[in-house]
């Protein structure tokens, strides 16, 4: 039996032509993704927003207009009731006073000063919601309950916010000192670029972002320079034997004979994921669908993003020539192997 | 390529064996578990709480409490030292504002000595060199004591190692519960309680200071309308929300406190029905306690828990045994609640609850079957695509796979590790990334082939040129594993755990025991050409 081959041999696309196209095509997303965050905002969870999160369910399909009549009748104007999968359990979100953007929280440092006080306070409602339900609906068990103030809810979006940064500027960092500079900025950007297009995604399906989802960010993040490396380093190598080769040629050839292997990994990927996405545990989709995404864009961005700025940042094949002790470039032959 | 030292492939077979007999008290099911030696079935894989079900409480100190009552403190300690000293030594009214204790002795003759006296008083801050206040005399009259920071600090750690130590008294009494409670940061503390079903009496356990105090009922109540107490005495409240905030005036000085407490449990009064609360004293206390009932027969007292009267029965005679009983409104769970409290000993510094999480049972199994399930099918659906794609080599990589999920579980069961959900799908993600690391060899072995390489070179190259780039993409998501290690909080670092694991893992199967399979075939059979 002969092995699948889903690339053919000898497969020579000319990826790099369509980059302009592929450039028009990442810019517009990005900027649907930022107009969509600052427009329509993410549904922070209550890790970040604070507040209190309930998921409750009842043995019959749960009566929502009695819950929420129940809950106003707490005093609880400002509380979400939705449905989640299934028709019998619901998710209670009742936010704090004031901004549930956590941004804003962290800026004003507002809701660390008011939560000393408001802690107290929210715990009770929390409770008293909760006895409430467990006595007019006796069936109702709860599944989950979060409950998180808002000094907390801070400090987990400044660690968070933390975290990211540090992760992209470390990594890119590691490339440029293992590659190029320019190889560096390239990786940065194809960086910037999936985690802009992941924030796009949660505003645009107001799927919750939770502290999970920070996870499944940096995961993301982890990835998609695993993808970009395996081209950045099959490039280092043409550049190295291939010294004459015109740098787009030279891109593209890269991109060709790794493409297999592109291929067969991003594929192992999202069949994994597309299974934990069906079948897993709905506590954590929205961590699987990020990371679903993560991969289809990061494969994306390491050819489209990552390898057309080393042709902008002009990158040339003796960056790669290893220097003598005269810090003079070693004549080597146009073709060879440098060990 | 194919001459591999034996003391190599000895190394690789016993890690792998290892890793599978370490992993084998995870998989087996609970009840075969009890067959196991304990120290064996001990090394498993603890799952988190969002698997198996049980609260999480993220308390918080509120830490400037800890600077007042180290200044209260001291108040009465320069107090009873000055009383106390020969000759004694008068002094005018002991300020403490500014977060500065200064008092001035009323003959000026004895500053040097109170200056003495209060020196005495202050201790070293651990190997700083330090002290904990800073005494000096100011225009040659005023003693001022300044605490120091570090003094503060090494108070507040005290209190919070102190605080640890009470909570986890109050939740699990006896000591049996698999209870973990740990110090975060300079004022936190982290409660996980497993399988809890009722978060909110958690919750009402530990939101109590529990400080009890004996005071004596000042017999001029005009204070508790007027709201101005007569020196030397306190209004306070009364606990019961039925006396609907009817006031009542004590007098400041502590007879008993609940220090003194050697025994608290709930009992019944004498009519069988209302539930009470009968402690024990101490030696010292009981003396105390004996002391002040005789001297105060017939006179009202007031039991005070945390600032809030209880009740204010009568001294009915002398009590000379050491015992008391503490009756108000309780019920039983309350009574039981501040028996608990009250035998785990006073928090030195109260809590409140500043994050909250709990999964309830059902959740947790619910996660934990799909989350097995998706992964059972996952590495199913890779087998079959690996070795639909690269033959003999995918049969390679699949056992890598299954020896790379066995050394991850395997290794989490030797550190203890604790599985959470996310740690499921990192756990998902590296057998997928693992992948990944033979596929770049594999590819690497098609493309020396095709570049018209001997069987032989093509797979010695292929591994050689792409262990390159498997280790600088490995090295990026170590990077991220440890940042997230560092800044994550539960959840999240049960995930950063498995994803390192899974890296150095995934490098050990996924390259060098897949090398030695292929070293072994080639030199068994000495193909002639590879089908890959």
């Amino acid at each position: 039996m002969r092995p699948l081959k889903l690339v053919p041999d000898n497969t020579n696309i000319d990826f790099l032509r369509w980059r302009w196209v592929a450039l028009a095509l990442s810019v517009g997303l990005i900027i649907a993704s930022v107009a969509l965050v600052s427009v329509r905002g993410l549904n922070w969870g209550v890790d970040f927003s604070g507040g209190q999160m309930m998921r409750v369910s009842f043995a019959q399909t749960a009566d929502v207009p009695a819950l929420r009549e129940r809950l106003q009748g707490l005093g609880v104007e400002n509380a979400t009731i939705q449905q989640t999968g299934s028709a019998k359990e619901v998710a209670i979100r009742i936010p704090l006073e004031g901004s549930s953007n956590p941004f804003l929280q962290w800026l004003q440092g507002t809701s660390a000063a008011a939560s000393e006080k408001d802690v107290g306070a929210a715990n009770k409602v929390a409770s008293a919601v909760r006895t409430s339900i467990q006595q007019d609906f006796p069936d109702a068990k709860f599944g989950a309950v979060e409950s998180v103030s808002g000094k907390v809810s801070t400090e987990l979006f400044r660690t968070g916010s933390i975290a990211l940064s540090l992760a992209m500027v470390g990594i890119a960092l590691y490339i440029w000192l293992s590659f190029e500079w320019q190889f560096g900025v390239g990786a940065l950007f194809a960086l910037f670029h999936d985690v802009i297009l992941t924030f796009g995604f949660f505003a645009l399906t107001q799927l919750e972002f939770d502290l999970n989802i920070v996870a499944a960010v940096l995961t993301i993040i982890g990835y998609s320079l695993n993808d970009t490396i395996v081209t950045y380093d099959r490039m280092r190598e043409n550049f190295r034997k291939w010294r004459k080769m015109e740098i787009q040629a030279l891109l593209n050839q890269s991109v060709n004979e790794t493409l297999s292997r592109t291929i067969v990994t991003s594929l192992s990927l999202i069949i994994t994921l597309g299974i934990l996405l069906f079948l897993g545990p709905d506590v954590i989709f929205g961590f699987t669908a990020a990371m679903f995404l993560g991969i289809v864009v990061g494969t994306f961005s390491s050819v489209y993003i990552a390898a057309p700025i080393l042709i902008w940042l002009n990158v040339k094949s003796d960056s790669f020539v290893p220097k003598d002790e005269n810090g003079k470039k070693s004549a080597l032959p146009a073709e060879g192997f440098i060990d | 390529m194919l001459d591999f030292p034996t003391w190599k492939i000895r190394l690789v077979i016993v890690t792998t064996l290892i890793g599978i007999l370490a992993a084998f008290p995870t998989i087996l099911p609970e009840n075969a578990r009890a067959y196991l030696p304990k120290r064996v079935a001990d090394a498993h894989i603890n799952l988190g709480l969002d698997l198996a079900g049980g609260s999480e409480l993220l308390l918080e100190a509120a830490t400037p409490e800890v600077a007042k009552a180290q200044m209260a403190q001291m108040d009465e300690d320069v107090r009873t030292a000055m009383r106390r000293a020969d000759p004694r030594i008068e002094i005018g009214e002991i300020s403490t504002a500014d977060g500065i204790l200064s008092f001035m002795p009323r003959n000026t003759a004895d500053v040097d000595r109170a200056r003495e006296l209060a020196y005495n008083l202050t201790n070293g801050v651990g190997v700083t060199g330090k002290r904990d206040w800073v005494v000096e005399i100011r225009d040659s009259t005023r003693i001022v004591m300044t605490p120091t920071p570090e003094g503060l600090q090494d108070k507040i750690k005290q209190s919070m190692e102190a605080a640890r130590g009470v909570v986890s008294r109050r939740i699990d009494p006896d000591g049996t519960k698999e209870v973990s409670v740990t110090l975060q940061g300079a004022n936190r503390i982290q409660v996980q309680v497993p399988g809890l079903k009722d978060p909110e009496r958690l919750k009402s356990l530990l939101g109590k200071t529990a400080k009890l105090e004996f005071k004596l009922v000042d017999p001029d109540q005009s204070g508790a309308t007027t709201g101005i107490a007569g020196p030397g005495s306190e209004i306070l409240p009364f606990m019961d929300s039925r006396a609907q905030g009817a006031k009542i005036v004590v007098q400041r000085r502590v007879m008993v406190s609940g220090e003194d407490l050697i025994a608290a449990k709930q009992a019944y009064d004498q009519d069988g029905r209302t539930p009470v609360v009968d402690i024990r004293f101490n030696n010292k206390g009981g003396k105390k306690f004996a002391q002040v009932s005789t001297a105060n027969v017939g006179k009202e007292f007031a039991i005070i828990l945390d600032g809030k009267v209880i009740s204010a029965p009568v001294f009915k005679d002398a009590i000379l045994t050491g015992q008391a009983q503490i009756s108000g409104s309780f019920t039983v769970d309350s009574a039981n609640e501040l028996a608990v409290s009250l035998q785990s000993g006073k928090l030195p510094v109260a809590l409140t609850v500043v994050d909250e999480r709990s999964v309830g049972p059902d959740l947790g199994r619910d996660s934990i079957q799909k989350g097995v399930l998706a992964g059972l099918v996952a590495t199913v659906a890779l087998i079959f695509f690996m070795v639909l794609t690269y033959a003999r080599f995918g049969v390679y990589t699949t056992i890598a796979l299954v020896v790379n999920a066995f050394l991850i579980l395997g290794l989490m069961s030797i550190f203890g590790a604790t599985l959470t959900l996310p740690g499921i799908a990192g756990f998902v993600l590296t057998i997928g990334a693992a992948v990944d690391a033979n596929v770049l060899i594999n590819e690497r072995i098609r493309e020396e082939i095709a570049r018209g390489r001997q069987t032989i070179q093509a797979v010695e190259f292929g591994y050689k040129e792409a262990s390159r780039a498997i280790f600088d993409a490995n090295v990026t998501n170590v990077i991220s594993a440890i940042i997230m290690f560092w800044f994550g909080s539960g959840p999240i670092r049960g995930f950063a755990v498995v994803l390192a694991l899974g890296i150095v893992t995934s490098v050990f199967t996924g390259v060098t025991l897949t090398r030695l399979l292929v070293a072994d075939y080639l030199k068994r059979n000495r193909p002639q050409e590879l089908v890959i």
